[in-house]
C-alpha cells in the first residue's frame, strides 16, 4: 500500500492550514457562501440536511488497520459515533461541526489521509477493482497507476474549476469488470498490446446521472507512459470545450455526444501531440517506484486447506453458505479473499459504527496483513485471508453483522444515503432498500435467485448507480411527494448496459411488491443457466411491464 | 488605476486599462494616454496599427481561443485573461497554452472575477500579475499565493514533477 513520503506529508499538512485558512475567512464572513462553496465541495465538506457532511477519501479503496482506528476515534470525537461507506469507496461522517473540519482533517493527515477533491468539479478519487493485486487474472495490478493519478490530480492547477465532476476508474481484469469503467468520465482498461507491452484502452465519457451513457472508447491502445501527458489532453479539451451553460449538459459525455466519439478523439490526439513528450510522461523508474508500494505482502507458502473446509462446510450449512457466497477466490494457494457485507437488514447499506471500524481493524491486523478494501457496492474486503482461518474469522464476524452470506444477491442493495441526509435527494432510499430486504429474507431464495444488481439512488445524480443495476430504483419527487421509477436489464460489468425504464412510478410501500412481481417473471421465464439479467436480456422488458402494471 | 498584485505578492499600481469590446458598430475607444488592453482579435484585426507599441495590449475572454495569436505573443508587453465568473476554469488552460505553448514570455494578468483563493492556481498556470475583484482583502494575497511550497505535477511554473524530483 502506499505510504506517504516527506513531500506527501509536506503537502498535506499545508492543505490542513490552507483549509483552516478558509475556513476562519468563511465563518468571519469575508467569503461569500457562494465563494466558499467550491472550496469546501473541493475538501469534500457539504452542507446536508441536517448538518455539514463530510466525505473523506479513500483512495481507490485502500485502507489500513491504523486508518480504521483514527476513523472510528474521529467519528467518536466529533461526530454520533458511525460512519457511511459511500458508492466511490469513501467514508462520509454526517454530522461533523463546520468549525471542527480542519481538525478532523488534521488527524486523518496523522494517518496519512485527507479528504481532497471528493466533491466539486474537480478530478474526483480513482476507483478500481477491489480484487486489485489478489487475482490471477489481472493484467497487471492497477493501483500503482490510480496512485500516479491520485497526485496528478491533486490540487492540479488547471483543472480545479472543470465544467463538471470528473470521475476516473481503472480496471485490470480481462475477464470481469468490477470498477464499472465504463460509466465514468474516464475508464481505463489495462491491457497489453500485441507486443507484450502494457497500456491503457480509454473509454471517455461515461456516466450516469440525467444522461446515462456508456463510455465509447477513444484510444484502443495507450502505452503506461503516456497515461498523464493523455489524461492531462483529454482534461484540457474538456476544459475548453466543455459546456459551462447548463450544469445537466456540462459532464465530458455531453462533449464526446455532440463531438462524436471520433471527433472528440482528434481534438484530443491534436492537443496531445503537442504535450506527449513534455516531462509529465511517465519514465519506467516512475512506474517502477509507484509500483514499490504495492508489492505482495509476506505470504507463506501454503496448500489450498479443500479438505479442511469441506468437513466444516458438511458440519455447518451457515458456514457453507457464507463461504460459497462472500468468499473468492485468490491468486495464492491456501489464500483466499473476503466480503465483509455491510447490508445486514436494518442498518442502511454501508454504515458502520465506531466499534464496527475498529473491529474491522483487528480482523484486518489478526487475518489480512493489517489492509482492508473498500468496494463500490458499500462493502469491505480482506483480501488476503489464510483458508485454514477463515472458519474462525467466520465466527468473529457473525457478532459483527458482517456475516450476511448475501454477496451479490437481491439484498446486496447498492443504496445512496437518500432523503434521510442528502439535500440533494428528490426521495429517500434507505427504507426503500429495508422494505425490500425485509421481504427478501429467506437466503435459500436469494442464492436461488442467483445474482441481482439491485440498485437505488434518491435523486437524478445517481450515487446509488440506478441505471447499471440489473434492477434500477430512482426516486422521484412529484408535487412533493415521494415515487420511484424502476429500471430493468443495467449492468456495470463488461458488457456496460443503461438500464431500460419500466413504465409510470410506485408509491414507496408498493415496492416490495413490485421486486416481488419482477422477480417472479425472471423465475417463470428463467431456464436452468439464466440469470436476472440473462432471462432479461433474452425476454426483454415486456413480460415484466405487463406482470407489474397488470 | 488598479492595484496590482505580483506573483510574489507585493502590490503596486500601473495604468493600464482594459477596454470592453465594443457594442455592434461602435469603435474602440481608446482613452488617450493610458495604456490599454483591448480584445485580442480587435488587435489583430488592427495588427498594422497596433504592432509594436508598447502601450497597447490584448485581453481575452474566457471563452476565445489563445491560437488566434500564435507566432505574435511576443509582439505584446501585456495579455490579460477574464475570468467572467470564478468557477469559469478556461482561463488556466488559456494562460498554460499562451506561455507553454506559444511561448509568450511577457507580463500575463488575471483580471475579472479574481479572487484570494484561486491565486495560486493561476501562479502554477503562469500568470504573474493579478487584478483582485475590488471587495476582496489584498493584504491577504500573499498569504494566498504561498499556501504550498511544492506541487505534484509540472505545469507552467516547473516542468519537474514530483515523480522525477524524487530521488529513486
Amino acid at each position: 500500500m502506499y505510504v506517504y513520503d516527506e513531500h506527501d506529508r509536506q503537502i498535506a499538512a499545508e492543505r490542513v492550514a490552507q483549509f483552516r485558512d478558509q475556513t476562519e475567512r468563511a465563518l468571519a464572513g469575508e467569503l461569500a457562501e457562494e465563494e466558499f462553496l467550491p472550496l469546501r465541495l473541493q475538501n469534500g465538506l457539504y452542507v446536508q440536511r441536517l448538518a455539514p457532511m463530510l466525505r473523506i477519501c479513500v483512495p481507490y479503496g485502500m485502507l489500513r488497520s491504523d486508518q480504521l482506528r483514527r476513523l472510528a476515534r474521529i467519528t467518536r470525537d466529533y461526530d454520533k459515533g458511525y460512519a457511511h461507506f459511500t458508492t466511490r469507496t469513501n467514508i462520509q461522517l454526517n454530522w461533523p461541526n463546520l468549525e471542527d473540519v480542519p481538525d478532523i482533517l488534521a488527524e486523518l493527515a496523522e494517518v496519512e489521509m485527507h479528504a481532497n477533491q471528493t466533491s466539486g468539479n474537480c478530478i474526483r478519487n480513482t476507483t478500481t477493482d477491489q480484487f486489485s493485486g489478489v487475482q490471477a487474472d489481472e493484467i497487471a495490478d492497477p493501483r500503482p497507476y490510480c496512485e500516479i493519478i491520485r497526485q496528478w490530480s491533486t490540487f492540479h492547477p488547471e483543472f480545479a474549476f472543470l465544467p463538471r465532476k470528473f470521475k476516473v476508474a481503472v480496471n485490470a481484469s480481462e475477464q470481469t469488470d468490477r470498477a464499472a469503467i465504463q460509466v465514468h468520465d474516464i475508464g481505463l482498461q489495462l491491457v497489453r498490446n500485441d507486443q507484450g507491452e502494457l497500456g491503457f484502452r480509454v473509454h471517455v465519457g461515461g456516466g450516469l446521472g440525467r444522461t446515462p451513457m456508456v463510455a465509447p472508447v477513444i484510444r484502443e491502445f495507450l502505452p503506461e507512459l503516456d497515461l498523464l501527458t493523455y489524461l492531462e489532453a483529454v482534461l484540457r479539451v474538456y476544459n475548453r470545450y466543455g459546456r459551462r451553460d447548463n450544469k445537466f449538459k456540462a459532464r465530458i459525455k455531453i462533449l464526446v455526444k455532440a463531438l462524436t466519439p471520433e471527433g472528440f478523439a482528434e481534438k484530443v490526439e491534436a492537443e496531445w501531440e503537442h504535450i506527449r513528450t513534455s516531462p509529465t510522461r511517465l519514465t519506467p523508474e516512475a512506474i517502477g517506484k509507484f509500483q514499490g508500494y504495492f508489492t505482495e505482502p509476506a505470504y507463506q507458502t501454503l496448500e489450498n486447506a479443500t479438505d479442511e473446509l469441506s468437513k466444516q462446510r458438511f458440519e455447518n450449512r451457515e458456514f457453507d453458505k457464507w463461504l460459497t457466497y462472500n468468499v473468492g477466490e485468490h491468486k495464492k494457494p491456501g489464500y483466499a479473499c473476503v466480503t465483509l457485507t455491510l447490508k445486514k437488514t436494518g442498518t442502511p447499506p454501508g454504515d458502520v459504527t465506531d466499534y464496527q471500524l475498529e473491529q474491522i481493524a483487528e480482523l484486518a491486523d489478526q487475518f489480512s496483513f493489517g489492509e482492508v478494501r473498500a468496494t463500490h457496492e458499500q462493502n469491505v474486503v480482506l483480501a488476503d485471508v489464510r483458508q485454514d482461518q477463515l472458519f474462525e474469522l467466520w465466527q468473529r464476524m457473525i457478532p459483527l453483522g458482517f456475516a450476511t452470506a448475501n454477496l451479490n444477491t437481491l439484498t446486496d442493495v447498492i443504496c445512496c444515503p437518500g432523503g434521510d441526509f442528502c439535500a440533494l435527494a428528490n426521495a429517500k432510499s434507505i427504507p426503500v432498500a429495508e422494505a425490500i430486504q425485509r421481504r427478501f429474507d429467506d437466503l435459500d431464495y436469494l442464492y436461488d435467485l442467483g445474482p441481482i444488481d439491485l440498485n437505488i439512488s434518491g435523486c437524478m445524480n445517481a450515487c446509488g448507480h440506478h441505471h447499471v443495476g440489473n434492477i434500477g430504483v430512482l426516486g422521484v419527487d412529484k408535487k412533493g411527494e415521494e415515487f420511484y421509477q424502476v429500471s430493468l436489464g443495467g449492468d456495470s460489468h463488461h458488457n456496460a448496459t443503461i438500464g431500460k425504464i419500466l413504465g409510470p412510478s410506485f408509491a414507496r410501500d408498493q415496492m416490495p411488491q413490485v421486486i416481488a412481481k419482477l422477480i417472479d417473471v425472471y423465475v417463470e421465464k428463467r431456464t436452468e443457466e439464466e440469470t436476472f439479467l440473462d432471462t432479461y436480456r433474452r425476454v426483454g422488458l415486456e413480460p415484466f411491464k405487463e406482470r407489474v402494471y397488470a | 488605476m488598479p492595484d496590482v498584485i505580483a506573483a510574489d505578492g507585493t502590490i503596486r499600481n500601473d495604468n493600464w486599462v482594459l477596454v470592453a469590446r465594443p457594442a455592434d458598430g461602435d469603435s474602440l475607444d481608446i482613452p488617450a494616454g493610458q495604456s490599454a488592453l483591448i480584445p485580442a482579435d480587435l488587435w489583430l484585426a488592427g495588427h498594422e496599427h497596433f504592432a509594436g507599441r508598447d502601450d497597447i495590449g490584448v485581453w481575452f475572454d474566457s471563452h476565445d481561443e489563445p491560437e488566434l495569436l500564435a507566432g505574435k505573443v511576443n509582439e505584446l508587453p501585456l495579455i490579460a485573461v477574464n475570468f467572467p465568473r470564478f468557477v469559469d476554469g478556461r482561463g488556466y488552460s488559456i494562460a498554460r497554452l499562451l506561455r507553454e505553448r506559444f511561448g509568450y514570455s511577457g507580463e500575463l494578468r488575471a483580471v475579472g472575477d479574481v479572487l484570494l483563493d484561486q491565486l495560486q492556481f493561476m501562479k502554477r498556470c503562469g500568470f504573474d500579475s493579478y487584478v483582485l475583484r475590488a471587495d476582496k482583502d489584498i493584504t491577504k494575497a500573499a498569504r494566498c499565493l504561498n499556501f504550498f511550497s511544492q506541487a505534484y505535477q509540472a505545469a507552467t511554473d516547473t516542468d519537474q514533477p514530483l515523480f522525477r524530483r524524487r530521488a529513486s
